[in-house]
């Protein structure tokens, strides 16, 4: 039996999960499918910079303008996902000095505020800063947590009657006369019931076919959108460029950090938590799902920025990842230089373009922008649907933002160590207390984050046995060990709501996952503490045998039992 | 002036421990200076001689040695030197630990997995998966990294030869993030907590989940003092064999063992400095004069006449790397490696990796050697993971290879001794 609905969204990124919010608040019913868990994509892989537009404010004033909108919007009703930590701009002996001026002007052209600040004022804010910094640019920018913010965007969604479905893979779209009519996807067999259904991290869903019928089909996928594009037998230029990014173990700014310069790579430094990002890069890749990921780009990352904040140079990186921008070239511009792409985004109605109704692409742009994205998205649906609704999520706060005094209270109440009880309170908004509140002991689980759980649990309850997106809700795993002492503790929390099959397979998956990042921030006292992770799983555990020995002839020493 | 002793050893762990024992044991005045606390606290206390070749688990680890590549400690000490020097140790561990010379055990652990190993201390005696006796597993509730019924549930799905039920006990007295030490500590003591003495408390929690299974493991905290005595009463108390399970750190049986080895060194006459890193080395005519610990700011001398250098592997400082290249830090001894950081690790978790191999090669006098093959400094010598060549957590051989190079190089140096 298919599944109707008016509309379908495919991909759990930022903009998908944005417009599943938009479509469900205006009274549309809105299905949303993910083939991993949400944020599987570039979203869950990206610096976490909520931009102020100043980035872009000379050489793209449009994407600019959209940028510091929506990072006003944002900083209202997604407070508890964004730490206002602002920006800077910062000039070196190397770099034309003029520019400074030029960014500034520029800017303000734009209307984005700004202070300029001698080298001696910028170190007052960012102590660590090189002593050789000239002047620098204050500007807006913030860290944002991509994670919380598309799970908040979700919740409101089912909230007003949406479904998200994550693990679910759109294998083919139907075409029925010259309009889309719906998807076939794969489904693993859904949280709870997970077996050992692989997630995407490990290839392709398999599991059950399920049809979905639906009045307009959105492709949301973003660097994948040529792919589903594709699948409609329509061509969508997509060009994927990836970027590098690389996690330090202490969070050596508390402002973001940029290089005042025209462009380039490895320029920017964003605080989060009790990390701070380095990045990027920017090059272009034919596969977003295969592509080279280099240590010599985590070096460059490195070796650059250090420039700016020169303890970089000694500190400990802890694990490095790559995503994938999804960039959109129009037709007929045959850009080489990947960074000369531009981030605008580009809402395609393929019935105008292709001649194919009941199907729209909403490609590029950035994570900033994506409340913009799904808005412009919306307005288009509903105006097909004849759906007459205006759109408020400008104004309504996200799940979890109301009412921060409350937190504050959870502090004392729930009689938690400090740090942990304010890390608790800032992950679960205004649903602390409803979590928090058992008789239950409560031990911090992940002691680097300071998880407890009562989180995790909160967390399970609601991702199923998919550690990965409890990590993602949670910050446990996340820290300096990376897992090593704490990814079995987390496991636990499986345990009996799934059984023992389910549970080992979604820890394994979990370990998968941190390795991936961690093995490219392999020297140092991380490849210390990797060792150590690696003892432990295997002299201590001998997690990775699996034998069926004869047991009779392993009784070194046994005493006759009776 | 420099304090003067026969033998410095450089690392405090278990393989510096054993060779200043054996060094001691050989008739010279030994001091081991040691920078921070070993790998040891780390460690599950178990002593692995070698568990698995090429991923195949061995019963017999003498007979598996024979299959060690070339450049493996064992493949330089040989057989009969591991053996000589396991059967030596044991006589330091005295009761403490038990396990047979020719058959590996499988001990089952906190995470529901069963490990190899050669010596095990005997308060897990009573838990080896060989024995077909029924079992139950206990945790406490506010100890997240245990959860007995998913590990029961695990070694049902691994096919152990007895039937294994997990349960879960809450102790009210006890704060909510306790540590395992601090928890062995309350043991030892016997203190009172929640108008009851803590054994007695456990004795009951434990009693409210058993359903007369023979035997109730339970994780490595029951004190760090008199495990034996603990495990007696609850044993007693129960009517059933009570065991400890194996953990991830912090390990309690891994302290227990370094206060076995500290008073060891002890009653040998051995003199321990703790807390004073190493960082200057003078040499001279291919010899080491004498180097030099930093403490509080000033700069201590130590000469002797033969050096250990039992610093460790990645864990311990042994061996380091920056982004490009691996190096052991303190006389620059000669490291080989794969050129390329891409190839230092595989792309998943399980391996096979060459980061765990990394350390520097030695002849058969237990000297590191330099790329042409000529001893670093002829009275420098390294034991234990500061050495190269062996995959130690995938072979479950970290102990093993500690003891016989640490007893190795000990002698040697102790012979060497220009008197
Ligand atoms: C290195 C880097 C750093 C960045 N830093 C920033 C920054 O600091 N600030 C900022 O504003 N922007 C930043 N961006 C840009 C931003 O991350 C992206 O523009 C944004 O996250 C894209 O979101 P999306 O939802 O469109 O795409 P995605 O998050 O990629 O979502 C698409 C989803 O579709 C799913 N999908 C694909 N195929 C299928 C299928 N067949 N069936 C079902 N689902 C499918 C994918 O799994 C994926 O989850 C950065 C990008 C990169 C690469
Ligand atoms: C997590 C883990 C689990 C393990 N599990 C098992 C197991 O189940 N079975 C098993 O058999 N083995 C196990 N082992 C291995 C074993 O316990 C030892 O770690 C191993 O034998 C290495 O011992 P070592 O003495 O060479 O080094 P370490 O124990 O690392 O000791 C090195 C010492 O040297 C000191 N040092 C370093 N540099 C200097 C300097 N410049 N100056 C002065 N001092 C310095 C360090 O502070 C340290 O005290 C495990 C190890 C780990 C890390």
């Amino acid at each position: 039996m298919p599944v109707h609905t008016d509309v379908l969204v495919i991909g759990g990124g930022s903009t998908g999960c944005g417009l599943a919010r938009d479509l469900a608040r205006r009274g549309v019913d809105v299905v949303l499918l993910e083939r991993g868990h949400l944020t599987q994509g570039t979203t869950g892989r990206m610096h976490g910079l909520l931009h102020s537009g100043a980035r872009y404010a000379d050489t793209d004033p449009e994407s600019a303008r959209a940028c510091i909108a929506e990072n006003r919007i944002l900083k209202r009703i997604a407070a508890h996902c964004i730490e206002p930590t602002g920006g800077l701009f910062v000039s070196l002996p190397d770099d034309d000095p003029s520019y400074v001026e030029e960014k500034r002007d520029a800017c303000a052209a734009c209307g984005i505020p700004t202070t300029v600040l001698t080298g001696a004022e910028a170190r007052e804010r960012a102590p660590y800063l090189t002593p050789a910094a000239e002047a620098a640019i204050a500007v807006p920018d913030a860290a944002i947590d991509p994670f919380r913010l598309c799970v908040a965007n979700a919740l409101d969604a089912i909230d007003h009657g949406a479904r998200i479905e994550p693990h679910t893979e759109v294998v083919s779209i139907r075409r029925e006369g010259g309009a889309v009519t719906g998807v076939a996807a794969r489904q693993a067999r859904g949280p709870g019931d997970r077996g050992r259904a692989p997630t995407y991290s490990q290839g392709p869903v398999r599991g059950d076919l399920v049809q979905y019928r639906a009045d307009i089909v959105v492709n949301a996928t973003g660097a994948w959108a040529g792919q589903l594009a594709a699948m409609a037998g329509l061509e969508l230029n997509v060009r994927p460029s990836k970027g590098a990014m690389t996690v330090m173990n202490v969070r050596q700014v508390d402002t973001v950090v940029n290089r005042c310069r025209p462009k380039g790579d490895a320029d920017i430094i964003v605080p989060h938590e009790t990390t701070a990002i380095l990045g990027t890069t920017d090059e272009e890749v034919m596969d977003p799902d295969a592509f080279d990921e280099q240590p010599a780009a985590v070096d460059r990352l490195i070796d650059e920025l250090a420039a700016l904040v020169p303890i970089l140079a000694q500190a400990r990186s802890i694990r490095s990842f790559w995503g994938v921008r999804p960039l959109y070239e129009p037709p007929a511009r045959r850009t080489t230089d990947p960074t000369d792409i531009s981030r605008a985004a580009h809402l395609i109605d393929h019935g105008h373009r292709d001649g194919l109704d009941g199907f729209l692409s909403i490609v590029g742009g950035k994570f900033t922008t994506y409340r913009q994205m799904a808005e412009e998205t919306a307005d288009l649906v509903c105006e097909q649907l004849s759906v007459d609704a205006t759109c408020d999520t400008a104004e309504a706060a996200l799940p979890g933002s109301e009412d921060p005094e409350r937190l504050d209270d959870g502090m004392d109440r729930f009689g938690l160590r400090s740090p942990v009880a304010r890390r608790s309170q800032q992950r679960l908004g205004d649903r602390t207390q409803a979590v928090l509140d058992g008789k239950a002991v409560n031990p911090a689980v992940c002691t680097c984050e300071g998880v407890t759980r009562a989180e995790v649990r909160d967390a399970i309850a609601s991702c199923g046995a998919d550690l990965n997106a409890v990590r993602i809700r949670t910050r446990a795993t996340m820290g300096t060990c990376q897992g090593a002492f704490c990814a079995f503790a987390v496991g636990n929390d499986l345990h009996p709501a799934h059984d023992e099959t389910t549970a080992t397979a979604a820890l394994d998956e979990l370990l998968d996952e941190r390795w991936k990042g961690e093995r490219h921030a392999l020297w140092g006292q991380h490849l210390a503490q990797a060792m150590l992770g690696y003892a432990i799983r295997g002299a201590t555990y001998d997690w990775y045998g699996d034998d069926e020995p004869d047991w009779t002839a392993f009784a070194g020493g046994a005493t006759d039992g009776d | 002036m420099a304090i003067e002793d026969d033998v410095l050893v450089i690392g405090g762990g278990l393989a510096g421990m054993t060779a200043a024992l054996a060094a001691a044991a050989a008739g010279s005045s030994v001091r081991v200076v040691s920078k921070a606390e070993s790998s040891l606290g780390h460690a599950s206390g178990l002593l692995d001689v070698l568990g698995r070749i090429d991923g195949e688990l061995v019963s017999d680890p003498y007979r598996a040695i024979a299959r060690v590549d070339t450049d493996h400690p064992y493949a330089m000490l040989g057989t009969d030197r591991v053996r000589q020097a396991m059967d030596w140790f044991d006589g330091i561990l005295g009761d403490a630990y038990t396990g047979d010379s020719h058959t590996n055990a499988l001990v089952p652990t906190i995470a529901g997995t069963v490990t190899p190993t050669a010596r095990y201390p005997r308060t897990m005696a009573a838990g080896l998966a060989s024995d077909d006796r029924s079992t139950l597993l206990v945790d406490i509730d506010r100890m997240p990294a245990v959860d007995a019924p998913l590990a029961a549930a695990r070694l049902e799905a691994a096919g152990v030869p007895f039937s294994v039920r997990g349960a879960s006990i809450t102790m009210p007295g006890l704060a909510t993030d306790i540590t395992r030490s601090h928890f062995a500590r309350l043991v030892d003591r016997n203190e009172t907590i929640a108008d009851e003495p803590i054994r007695d408390q456990l004795a009951a929690a434990i009693a409210s989940v058993h359903d007369g299974e023979a035997r109730i493991g339970f994780p490595a905290v029951l004190g760090l003092e008199q495990p034996a005595v603990v495990i007696d009463y609850l044993s007693a108390a129960l009517d059933a064999d009570v065991f400890e399970l194996p953990t991830d750190p912090p390990s309690v049986p891994g302290e227990r063992l370094t206060r076995l080895l500290e008073a060891a060194l002890d009653d040998a006459g051995v003199r321990m400095t703790a807390g004073v890193p190493i960082v200057d080395v003078n040499a001279a005519d291919g010899r080491v004069r004498d180097v030099r610990g930093t403490h509080a700011n000033t700069s201590v001398p130590y000469r002797a006449d033969q050096y250990i250098l039992a610093t460790g592997g990645l864990v311990g400082g042994g061996v380091v790397a920056d982004r490009s290249t691996v190096h052991e830090p303190l006389f620059g001894c000669h490291v080989s490696q794969p050129a390329d950081r891409a190839d230092w690790y595989a792309d998943t978790p399980a391996g096979p990796h060459a980061f765990p191999r990394f350390g520097v090669h030695t002849d058969h006098e237990m000297r590191p050697l330099e790329a042409d093959g000529m001893p670093t400094f002829v009275n420098l010598r390294a034991a234990g993971a500061v050495i190269g060549g062996a995959d130690f957590p995938a072979q479950h051989a970290g102990s093993g290879i500690s003891i016989a190079t640490g007893w190795h190089a000990g002698r040697r140096a102790a012979e060497a001794i220009d008197r």
